[in-house]
């Protein structure tokens, strides 16, 4: 395309077909404790592709 | 829905509901604000006019064709069909929790949210017979989740060693049973920090937070010993020897920002010279009354240091000096799955808070609350309705986030602010949600400059 480069993988969507395992880190334990962002953690899915 | 907005030289386009991350160019940066689903097969003519005046046909049309492209894809304008994912928002196991060994403190910082440590309750231990009962209350509330997650925290945990100690040999016995794996980790303001801690923390923590807010004067300031006296002497250096003993993995320095240091870039830097690449700084959580909260008034000056940091970290990846500043952390195709991003933090649902009386709360920041205390680890009395409302905390049932941009990154922001300061937990705290954006566009915008080989 010229005008616009699309960067990542838009695949928001599909993750919520396989999501949810729960096997993931809770998101306030890393570093924050008192401002959540969620977006930083890692998938721990057995199932990612 | 998307959200666009231009940062240090790129025009990004974020589209909310796919996630998908454009960089675009000028003409499609003014095009988007004139057209919009459903997409005609032609440019309309109004929108050739209008942009006729600073764009040659040809390129309008050309430009017009490839935003319809990626509508079609669906990564442009794509629609919000989350929803139904949202209702199957439901009670999950409990897998988190913040164990407070030590409700006490040697330091008095002055902008701690749990008093002088003690949470306002009173100083006290928590004794081993309490922690175990704990380890045991999430071995068997845990379902199926394999890991558990247990942070020693305070006041100050070091101040209870052995009790952490015992906890863990404990942690480590009964998973064997469980087929499961506690994961340890500690958050620490370092003064009591011996070698022999270092190894045990080393051996058996998957991660250690450090705290310290940067320079030595800002350090000094809001984070000090009864008596006023400095600590950053005592802890610097056993910081860096923690994290080299741990081969500088699985560690954060944490540190505050107030308003006493919204140059706080300069903190980090410092951190940075300092020999640290894992670094998180983060606004003060406090009452607006008080002289060091950030206000509405400090936004601008906030942003701009978060643009700072993030033309800093640009720099310093190009010239190959690495670090990783927590809030800019961002994977744009492995991150989080949308069922996580939906729930958010998990806190009262995934994650509760454990005190040396044993009483449960939803998180660290909810204890002493008493409309929040959710039971009892002793006496095996456990609130499943509080249980109930707090996995409903999702991001279609807070109002303010239905129609954010930022919904899938937040998740809905920390339940415990949106309480102390709006009352309500559904209720977004809105200077938190204002920082926040801004980190979240600065950490897009680094992805940014990576994608585009500036990197």
């Amino acid at each position: 395309m010229k005008h616009i480069k699309t960067i990542n993988k838009a695949n928001l969507k599909q993750s919520a077909a396989k999501g949810g395992c729960g096997r993931c880190t809770a998101s306030c334990q890393s570093a924050c404790k008192t401002s959540c962002t969620v977006a930083n953690q890692k998938c721990e899915s057995l199932d990612k592709e | 829905m998307i959200h666009k907005y231009k940062l240090n030289g790129y025009n990004i386009v974020l589209d909310v509901h796919s996630g998908g991350v454009h960089v675009v160019d000028e003409l499609t940066y003014d095009m988007l604000d004139n057209v919009a689903p459903p997409f005609e097969d032609e440019c309309p003519e109004n929108v050739v006019t209008k942009l006729q005046r600073f764009y040659e046909k040809e390129d309008i049309l050309s430009c017009y064709e490839e935003i319809k492209e990626l509508y079609n894809e669906k990564i442009l304008f794509s629609p919000d069909d989350y929803e139904k994912f949202a209702k199957l928002s439901v009670a999950a196991p409990v897998k988190a929790m913040c164990l407070l060994v030590a409700m006490d403190c040697n330091l008095r910082c002055d902008y701690c949210f749990a008093g002088t440590g003690d949470y306002c309750m009173g100083r006290k231990v928590m004794s081993f017979d309490v922690g175990k009962q704990a380890l045991d209350f999430l071995l068997e509330n845990s379902g199926t989740r394999e890991h558990l997650e247990v942070d020693f925290f305070g006041g100050e945990p070091l101040m209870n060693w052995k009790v952490v100690k015992q906890l863990v040999e404990y942690g480590r016995e009964r998973e064997k049973e469980y087929n499961k794996k506690f994961r340890f980790t500690i958050t620490t303001n370092g003064t009591l920090l011996t070698e022999d801690k270092m190894d045990f923390i080393n051996k058996e923590m998957s991660n250690v937070v450090m705290s310290i807010d940067g320079r030595k004067e800002v350090n000094d300031r809001m984070r000090h010993r009864l008596d006023g006296s400095s600590v950053y002497d005592k802890i610097v250096p056993s910081y860096l020897e923690l994290a080299k003993r741990r081969n500088f993995k699985d560690y954060y320095v944490r540190g505050t920002f107030t308003k006493n240091n919204l140059d706080f870039a300069e903190d980090v830097f410092h951190l940075r010279e300092l020999g640290f690449d894992q670094i998180s700084v983060e606004p003060v959580v406090g009452e607006a009354t008080e002289p060091y909260a950030i206000t509405e008034k400090d936004l601008p000056k906030v942003f701009m240091e978060y643009e700072r940091l993030a033309d800093m970290l640009i720099e310093n990846d190009r010239k190959g000096k690495h670090f990783n500043f927590f809030h800019f952390m961002l994977d744009l195709d492995q991150g989080p799955c949308a069922i996580k991003r939906l729930r958010g933090c998990g806190c009262g649902n995934e994650y509760v808070a454990v005190t040396p009386d044993g009483d449960i709360y939803p998180c660290h920041q909810f204890v002493g609350m008493d409309d929040y205390r959710m039971g009892n680890i002793l006496t095996g009395e456990f609130d499943k309705e509080m249980k109930k409302k707090f996995a409903s905390t999702h991001i279609y049932n807070k109002e303010d986030c239905k129609n954010c941009w930022a919904k899938f990154y937040c998740s809905g922001g920390c339940n415990a602010n949106n309480y102390e300061y709006m009352g309500d937990i559904f209720t977004s705290h809105k200077l938190s949600c204002e920082i926040e954006k801004k980190r979240l566009e600065c950490a897009i915008m680094i992805k940014a400059a990576q994608a585009m080989g500036d990197i």
